[in-house]
């Protein structure tokens, strides 16, 4: 189990350090000169001068990847993600005041995706191809097909710009952000479309997962035990059957999850968020790297470290995981 | 003489055959066949992908025909007296102009091209790539295996959609760049796929055959090996067409994608949102054929899946009983 488990984060270390690489190589790739966009409109060649030496600009290659790699281990005097080059805010700074926006984001949508998805996978599940299946295929092949910018422009359009203009403004507009500290119902309030928006959009994975899983188990012999015994069925199902079928369904919520919170780009921008994704978005419309960098890493990390506490959980949860 | 080749007993040897008519032989790609014509879902996403694709091939004749090009703005009065934007059904423009004038049919038919070439090339690259990839890493095992394993898993677990981004503002957006992003991030899948299927092909006696009778590994690999993998790879590829079309609709939708002027669905949305929702026209048109499309294929690759898995024939066997019974 350790060995695995170690096996696993040296995994997602290099899956890190290939990401944090092929940023870097973007980053020098990429056709611009880093002192002149910070150097703004007044360019004198004293300051550009001034700034190669300030920021290293003019050190061999080699040299600034080493200096970049150490400025990423996360460690005091080493780890610094550099400033805005904007605003001039440490680019830390902007991701703390981004990060709650998605984990608020992350929370809702994850607790409604994961009761939505489940019951009606269990739903097609209990009753294969009855006209409950049917539907609950007629909700997944929509979900899937479903780009998440048009279900969000339809919910905006019918539930904010139709109820609006119509005199019931039940919904906030676009753009609306109430943190929780300040006003629990204003913040679900505000939060509510968008959760609805990522929520069907996920909850269709869930429900083909659930589906698929539970009739697998549902024909095992264990099940055919369980309901000799006489239990009722409802207690087949739910105590002995679904709890063996979540294992994949864990495996598919962490990486959802740690993808959401590291920036649902499409709905924040959609809804006007200002969480990570809707200011990676904009920190790319004016080449801010710093910033771009920073987000990128923030949200890679959580992908990664997701992927490996879902491995781990894995292992714990089916004795197989670990033998193989 | 190849070895290879079972030579036919010849004719007038074979006992005289008994005279039952019925039981023919099938390959198994006609008995596929069969099975997705009776599948009234397979048959109307086939229907409704070909009406797409004769769209996008005839976007140059929808546009002759009106006589408006997709980028054209305003010619014979794309707007009204006041400057607006036409509603759908107005003369000359069936589902109306945009903000520029611009007719939104012929955008549709233009952005078809888009749409089909980035999901279908995309995929395609992916596929092969992928096989390729998959096939090498488990027919050979060993150090490579766990090196191209990796890798996979690695691209597997990156998180693409902000990756993607990155990589498109750097070098500027444009098609190709969107085809070769969408299909390095897919490759994997398939790749994974495969390898799974190809470890435990290569146990298989005929591949022992095939080593014996003098094969070389990229004979087997590809020749003997490959045909047996074509089933998963079919499904995944199927139903990785709409998320490369979904995906491509996303990059422009953020500007990253297609550059306008040139139509794609996803800019066309992405224009209609700085407008507002006043002109419903602008938004419903591009989502209808997007989501039209995306169901398409994803049925069809829900249908190609059910047909090609033998657990399934129960249902098309009952399928079949009953339209035996509705015609009788």
């Amino acid at each position: 189990m350790i060995r695995f488990l170690i096996r696993r984060i040296v995994l997602g270390l290099i899956t890190l350090w290939v990401i944090i690489t092929l940023v870097f190589i973007l980053y020098y790739a990429a056709p611009h000169d880093p002192a002149a966009q910070l150097a703004g409109r007044a360019v004198t060649p004293r300051l550009l001068q001034q700034i190669n030496r300030e920021y290293g600009f003019n050190l061999p290659i080699i040299v600034q990847y080493w200096n970049y790699l150490k400025r990423m281990v996360p460690w005091p005097g080493l780890f610094n993600l550099g400033t805005s080059n904007t605003n001039r805010l440490p680019v830390t700074e902007i991701i703390a005041q981004a990060v709650p926006i998605d984990i608020s984001l992350a929370v809702g949508s994850a607790i409604l995706w994961m009761v939505l998805g489940i019951s009606v996978g269990v739903l097609a599940a209990r009753r294969p191809r009855s006209i409950w299946d049917r539907g609950a295929t007629v909700f997944v092949l929509t979900g899937v097909s479903m780009p998440t910018f048009i279900l969000g422009l339809l919910l905006l359009y019918v539930f904010y710009y139709l109820l609006t203009i119509h005199g019931i403004a039940i919904f906030p507009k676009p753009g609306s952000w109430t943190p929780f500290t300040t006003n629990p119902l204003e913040w679900a309030h505000d939060l509510i479309l968008p959760w609805i928006t990522l929520a069907l959009i996920t909850a269709a994975t869930y429900s083909r997962l659930t589906r698929s899983s539970l009739l697998e188990t549902l024909g095992e012999d264990y099940i055919r035990t369980a309901r000799a015994k006489g239990l009722s069925e409802r207690r087949v199902v739910y105590r002995h059957a679904l709890r063996s079928s979540l294992t994949p369904i864990i495996t598919q919520f962490g990486i959802d999850l740690a993808t959401v919170m590291g920036g649902a780009i499409i709905t924040e921008s959609i809804f006007g968020l200002p969480g990570l994704g809707l200011t990676v978005v904009q920190a790319i419309q004016v080449q801010n790297l710093p910033v771009v960098i920073g987000i990128v890493l923030v949200a890679s990390f959580f992908v990664v470290a997701a992927n490996i506490v879902v491995d781990a959980l894995y292992a714990v949860l089916d004795p197989r995981v670990r033998v193989s | 003489m190849s070895l290879t080749t079972v030579q036919p007993v010849p004719a007038e040897v074979l006992p005289e055959e008994p005279a039952v008519k019925g039981i023919e032989g099938r390959t198994p790609l006609q008995l596929v066949f069969q099975r997705l014509r009776t599948d009234r879902v397979a048959l109307i996403s086939i229907i409704v992908i070909v009406l797409i694709v004769a769209l996008a091939v005839g976007a140059p004749l929808i546009a002759a025909i009106t006589g408006h090009g997709p980028t054209d703005a305003n010619v014979d009065n794309g707007t009204d007296a006041n400057g607006q934007p036409l509603p759908p059904g107005s003369a000359g423009y069936l589902l109306g102009t945009d903000n520029l004038g611009r007719d939104i049919l012929v955008r549709i038919a233009y952005g078809a091209r888009i749409s089909l070439l980035v999901g279908v090339l995309a995929t395609a690259i992916a596929t092969v790539f992928g096989m390729v990839i998959g096939l090498f890493a488990g027919y050979f095992g060993g150090w490579l295996d766990s090196i191209l394993a990796r890798i996979m898993d690695v691209v597997l677990s990156f998180p693409y959609v902000l990756f993607a981004i990155v990589l498109v503002s750097v070098f500027g957006s444009s098609v190709p760049l969107t085809i070769l992003v969408i299909a390095f991030f897919s490759f994997a899948a398939i790749g994974r796929i495969v390898r799974g299927q190809a470890l435990s092909q290569r146990e298989k006696e005929y591949v022992e055959a095939a080593h014996s009778l003098g094969a070389g590994n990229l004979r087997i690999m590809f020749i003997d090996i490959m045909p047996n993998l074509v089933a998963p790879v079919i499904v995944l590829a199927t139903l990785l067409i709409p998320t490369a079309i979904i995906f491509e609709a996303t990059l422009s939708f953020l500007g990253l994608g297609v550059v306008p002027p040139t139509p794609s669905w996803g800019n066309m949305l992405s224009d209609a949102e700085t407008v507002g929702f006043q002109a419903w026209w602008f938004y419903i048109f591009p989502m209808l054929f997007l989501l039209l499309t995306t169901l398409a294929f994803n049925l069809l690759g829900d249908a190609v899946r059910d047909a090609l898995d033998p657990r399934t024939e129960r249902i098309f066997a009952a399928r079949r009983k009953k339209a035996k019974a509705a015609a009788a």
